[in-house]
């Protein structure tokens, strides 16, 4: 494997989210890759298969007709025995959806690159969480990137959590669509060894291919059967957060970036704060920075890891606050964001705080700095209404 | 209560990791009737054998000695393609 500029030493590079993930890619050098290419997530691909074509790499590429085959594929494969990922957005994640719930029933941990960008219709290129929260109740370990950086180094360590004997899930790894997959940011990658070393060999569980002890993978579930099967995975789920916990603290060690189940920024002393997933995670620190210098005592979080959903330490969090805000960027029209209710539900207790729903940046509405500030602000002043959709209903 | 599997036990993934264990899982249960022989009616034709989708007709040294209660689904083929009519298909635990 040559080792040319800017992929081996562990200084600081100038790249785009997308190129940070098919670098990460590079050095973990899966088995297998097979993907679709789809605004915003075609530059992984593209970066991926130049890095097959100059054989810097010894992963099996292999083209699909379809999303749909590619996470076929992807799962059979992962059942072969073999370390293998995909990427895809948007429409690509709507048209695997029949095979979500089944990578996930088959046990492989499969990894995936979401590109977040808005499910048609109308139709829409642009960022918002439609994709990945249509696809959250199908069994599948999910975390989220604030930046280009952390795009990057979820992309290793997600390989670890989902691969973990414990575990033996599929994990999506999510990052804004253009946002991040398309502007470029500084970023420091680790050394092509340091990333084979901390990933280290796939082991397969029952893998097909280990002839010496022939295997029947994905079989019909009768009732008897299909509950308890799903019963495993909630349990898998349950032991994931002390993985994802032990795999952000050895990465930690790597790479001087310590990583939770839940960011938090200015929370301890705040007497309200709001939760908010990807990028947005940076526009909010700023807007709680300029609030904290008006004199409001606010905070912000994020739940890196939404699946399994780090329930305790949302609970801890929203202890003993006056209003917790919960910022969606999707919507189940007719009811709240898909986060709200899930906040809500952590934060329940006798003295709950007082719970607020901001609907944002559908679409890949533009949502500044004084937006959220605006969130903030109509939520201390009593303004704001239970559920409020942020540039649109006011 | 219902009774369902011990997860405990369960390989993850609805995999199955020995071989050759089909018969194992009993496809009895699944029957409503079960097929009767009249052995004095019967002419050890063989057809209900080849024709049972389960393989759940007994036959020993050519002779049909009944059904194989464990995975007999109750299907009633072998009623129907008898044609001495020497099986009935009857409702059990009546």
């Amino acid at each position: 494997m040559s080792d040319r500029t800017p992929h081996s030493a562990p200084r600081d590079i100038a790249i785009n989210g997308d190129g940070a993930v098919a670098l990460a890619w590079r050095q973990i050098d899966p088995d297998v890759v097979a993907a679709y290419p789809i605004t915003p997530q075609t530059i992984i691909v593209e970066d991926f298969s130049k890095y097959v074509a100059d054989g810097e790499v010894t992963t099996e590429f292999i083209d699909v007709e379809s999303e749909h085959s590619a996470l076929t594929l992807c799962a059979t494969s992962s059942s072969a025995g073999a370390r293998t990922f995909t990427a895809t957005a948007s429409q690509g994640l709507a048209y695997m959806w029949e095979m979500l719930p089944i990578t996930s029933a088959m046990r492989v941990p499969v990894m995936m690159a979401v590109a977040n960008r808005t499910v048609s219709g109308p139709i829409n290129i642009n960022n918002d969480h439609g994709d990945v929260m249509s696809a959250r109740d199908t069994g599948w370990l999910s975390v989220f990137a604030e930046n280009v950086q952390e795009a990057y180094d979820m992309s290793i360590a997600a390989v670890k959590i989902a691969e973990n004997h414990d575990v033996q899930l599929p994990i999506l790894v999510n990052l804004d669509g253009f946002i991040l997959t398309h502007a470029i940011e500084r970023m420091t990658p680790l050394e092509n060894a340091a990333v084979k070393e901390f990933v280290g060999p796939f082991k397969p569980l029952y893998p097909l291919l280990d002839t010496d002890h022939p295997v029947t993978h994905n079989l019909m579930d009768g009732p008897l059967f299909y509950f308890p099967h799903k019963y495993q995975m909630v349990e898998a789920m349950e032991r994931a957060k002390d993985v994802a916990r032990d795999v952000f603290a050895e990465y930690a060690e790597l790479s001087g970036r310590k990583y939770n189940l839940v960011e938090q920024y200015r929370c301890d002393d705040a007497d309200t704060i709001a939760f908010v997933l990807g990028s947005s995670f940076g526009t909010m620190k700023e807007a709680v920075d300029r609030l904290r210098a008006e004199g409001m005592k606010v905070g912000v979080a994020m739940p890196r890891v939404y699946r399994p959903w780090p329930e305790e330490e949302i609970a801890a969090l929203c202890k003993g606050k006056k209003n917790v805000i919960v910022m969606d960027r999707h919507l189940s029209i007719g009811a709240y964001g898909p986060m709200f209710p899930e906040v809500c539900a952590a934060a329940a207790c006798e003295k709950m705080p007082k719970m607020y729903n901001f609907v944002y940046g559908l679409g890949g509405a533009d949502t500044m700095v004084s937006d959220f500030m605006s969130a903030f602000k109509q939520v201390l002043a009593g303004s704001a209404k239970k559920v409020s959709y942020l540039g649109v209903d006011a | 209560m219902v009774n369902l599997a011990d997860r405990k036990d369960m390989v993850i993934g609805s995999r199955v990791v020995k071989p050759g264990n089909s018969e194992e899982f009993k496809t009895g249960d699944w029957r409503a009737r079960i097929p009767v022989l009249d052995k004095d009616a019967c002419i050890d034709c063989l057809s209900c054998w080849v024709f049972c989708p389960d393989n759940c007709i007994l036959v020993k040294e050519g002779s049909v000695l009944g059904v194989k209660e464990s995975h007999c689904k109750g299907c009633g083929i072998c009623a129907k393609i008898c044609p001495k009519k020497a099986i009935v298909m009857k409702v059990e635990n009546q």
